[in-house]
């Protein structure tokens, strides 16, 4: 696809360009983390990986992924559907404040739970009588994490949902389905990729959230810190093979997710082309 | 299944989509409901397959109050106007939808779904594509597959949304008489929106004209064109020129008759003006001829009068080529029949 439009010089100026400044802020970066974490021999990458703080904050990451993607699927799904396919009051404010943790500062995120459950704060003391601990504890974070994260399912679905209006699942009710056949068999096939997409997006956050998460949860070794949480203290403690191995977890996940994200793209773009044909021929 | 339909109203916000609908259809008839957009008809095909709630009124499948029922307990087959196929499904798996979500009890075995598919695949003529997928159908050929995953099921109504709306002329034409024949084999009672007249009066034994939320008139494709209701029938069921003239006791004339007169409006079909070059008779009218289109099975004639009117008038190839018509000649234009009449005293 040679543009005629542009010289070849201007075109390869400004690919070197980007190039350049991908290379420089992304690339290099990426590089250096792997080979700091791999500075003292492969041996102690591992050790730094294999011990009881670093397992348990990545334990800890993994199990608040684990909470904070399905009920965001479980939302996203709820929230599009009814986003796309109804008509109601207040439609407008709801899709305005599934945007906020976007627009939000992360640390801001944070400080809400604090002012919520802390023991200043508004349930605190109700909840300090009846022992159950939420602030500096997995609970703040798991619910710290699912604020942060929760537009990111919706986002990806409501377009998706919007386009392909209500037809297919009347079509299902006329045939003798009942809600759940539909929703099972028609309308979850179809936004496959969409929610794929949007569960990988909001997996790599869930995963890598730093803000918000290091307001609540008081940096308890082996208790209370995630994987980000965990670095920052490596760092802190001028640790830097140990951060920086910590680190590469995170860099492949990241590289994973990536990649994961484009082979859906690549089947997304596939099908809508497809409906596209479908749609322009009919 | 016979539909009886009492007092039906539908408003959507401060739009009046339906007004006082009522209507009874007998089993086994093929139905046109007939309107422009906007004329409520989409809403009351929607309003009977339970796919939108009336704001009052009654609905009857064979004397059975429905209107408490859910869509999928209706058992009707519906066809959307943009067909609707289930776009991650094969052919295949679309038509054996409908068995496939039965309940348990009542669901057939695998065996007998195969067998049944094909059966609808070899009565929709397309038994080769069991295995493509919607998108690799061209425009009739989902249509057809469409019908025969509504008719799986074994519907008692077949209710369909502009069947043929985003089809072009020649295979438009070609479905048109495919589901009059289709409805002659099966016998389902059937209703279809249109906003074709030609469509609803070459398929249909009835037509119910609708417009502004209200039907206008239900009647057989030849009380509706010949007959018309009202002004409005007469002139969504096709073209028709307006005359103003005087009635006289006997008839009506179309220019300045004589008598004590009633003064009157009077509409004509095309087709149901003689051309001629000599008056014949007092209802003959001068007018100039702007325009001659031979092509098709009749000849269209536009002419314009002495007081600036266009006049629309259709007469045989035969006629055309013994009369020699050319444009800018004068000829006399005569109502063989006149199709409505409107008296303003």
């Amino acid at each position: 696809m040679a543009s005629r439009t542009e010289h070849a010089g201007v075109r390869w100026t400004l690919i070197g360009t980007a190039l350049t400044f991908l290379g420089f802020f992304i690339f290099l970066p990426l590089v250096m983390v792997f080979m700091t974490g791999l500075n003292k021999g492969i041996a102690v990458y591992f050790q730094s990986l294999n011990n009881p703080d670093a397992l348990s904050a990545i334990r800890l990451t993994v199990i608040t992924a684990l909470v904070a993607v399905p009920l965001n699927v479980v939302f996203g799904i709820a929230a599009s559907w009814a986003i796309a396919k109804f008509n109601f009051w207040g439609k407008n404010f709801l899709t305005t404040l599934i945007d906020l943790p976007l627009s939000v500062s992360p640390v801001i995120s944070g400080l809400i739970y604090v002012l919520l459950f802390g023991a200043q704060g508004a349930w605190g003391p109700w909840l300090m009588e009846h022992g159950i601990k939420i602030i500096f504890a997995p609970p703040a974070i798991i619910l710290a994490t699912i604020f942060v994260t929760f537009p990111l399912v919706a986002r990806e679905l409501i377009p998706v949902m919007k386009t392909l209006g209500n037809e297919e699942e009347e079509a299902a009710l006329t045939l003798g389905a009942n809600g759940w056949q539909t929703f099972l068999r028609v309308t979850l096939p179809n936004i496959k990729w969409g929610l794929l997409y949007g569960v990988i997006i909001c997996n790599a956050r869930a995963m890598g959230e730093f803000g918000a998460v290091s307001v609540v949860s008081g940096h308890i070794r082996g208790q209370t810190n995630t994987l980000p949480l965990h670095i920052e203290i490596l760092y802190n403690e001028y640790n830097f093979t140990a951060a920086f191995a910590a680190a590469s977890l995170l860099a492949l996940l990241a590289v994973f997710t990536l990649f994961l994200k484009s082979l859906v793209e690549y089947q997304y773009r596939a099908e809508l082309k497809a409906a596209l044909k479908m749609e322009k021929s009919a | 299944m016979s539909i009886e339909v009492k007092q039906i109203a539908k408003t959507f916000g401060s739009f009046q989509a339906l007004e006082n609908i009522d209507l009874k259809i007998e089993t086994g008839e093929l139905i046109a409901l007939l309107g422009p957009s906007g004329s409520g008809k989409t809403t009351l095909l929607r309003i009977i397959a339970g796919l939108e709630n009336a704001d009052q009124g009654e609905i009857f499948f064979h004397g059975k109050d429905v209107k408490e029922e859910k869509t999928k307990d209706r058992n009707v087959g519906f066809v959307f106007q943009h067909y609707a196929l289930f776009r991650h499904m094969t052919v295949f798996e679309n038509i054996a939808f409908g068995l496939r979500v039965k309940p348990k009890a009542l669901r057939p075995t695998e065996e007998k779904i195969r067998a049944r598919v094909k059966e609808l695949l070899r009565l929709v003529q397309l038994e080769w594509v069991a295995n493509r997928f919607p998108s690799q159908l061209s425009g009739g050929q989902r249509q057809r597959i469409a019908l025969a995953r509504a008719l799986a099921v074994e519907p008692k109504v077949l209710l369909l949304d502009e069947p043929f709306g985003s089809l072009d002329a020649k295979v438009r034409k070609e479905l048109r008489q495919w589901l009059r024949r289709f409805h002659d084999d099966l016998h389902i009672t059937t209703l279809f929106v249109t906003h074709d007249q030609e469509e609803a009066l070459e398929v249909a034994d009835r037509i119910v004209v609708m417009n502004k939320g209200k039907i206008e008139q239900v009647g057989t494709p030849e009380q509706v064109y010949h007959n018309p209701a009202n002004l409005f029938v007469l002139n969504f069921l096709g073209s028709v020129n307006l005359f103003h003239g005087r009635a006289e006791e006997s008839g009506a004339a179309a220019s300045e008759a004589t008598a004590t007169p009633k003064i009157t409006k009077i509409y004509v079909r095309p087709h149901e003006l003689t051309v001629t070059r000599q008056a014949a008779g007092a209802n003959s009218l001068k007018a100039q001829i702007s325009f001659i289109n031979p092509a098709g099975s009749v000849v269209k004639i536009d002419a314009v009068t002495s007081d600036g009117q266009l006049v629309q008038a259709e007469i045989s190839q035969e006629e055309y080529k013994s009369l020699r018509l050319q444009r800018n000649e004068h000829v006399f234009l005569t109502p063989k029949n006149i199709t409505y009449s409107e008296y303003d005293i």
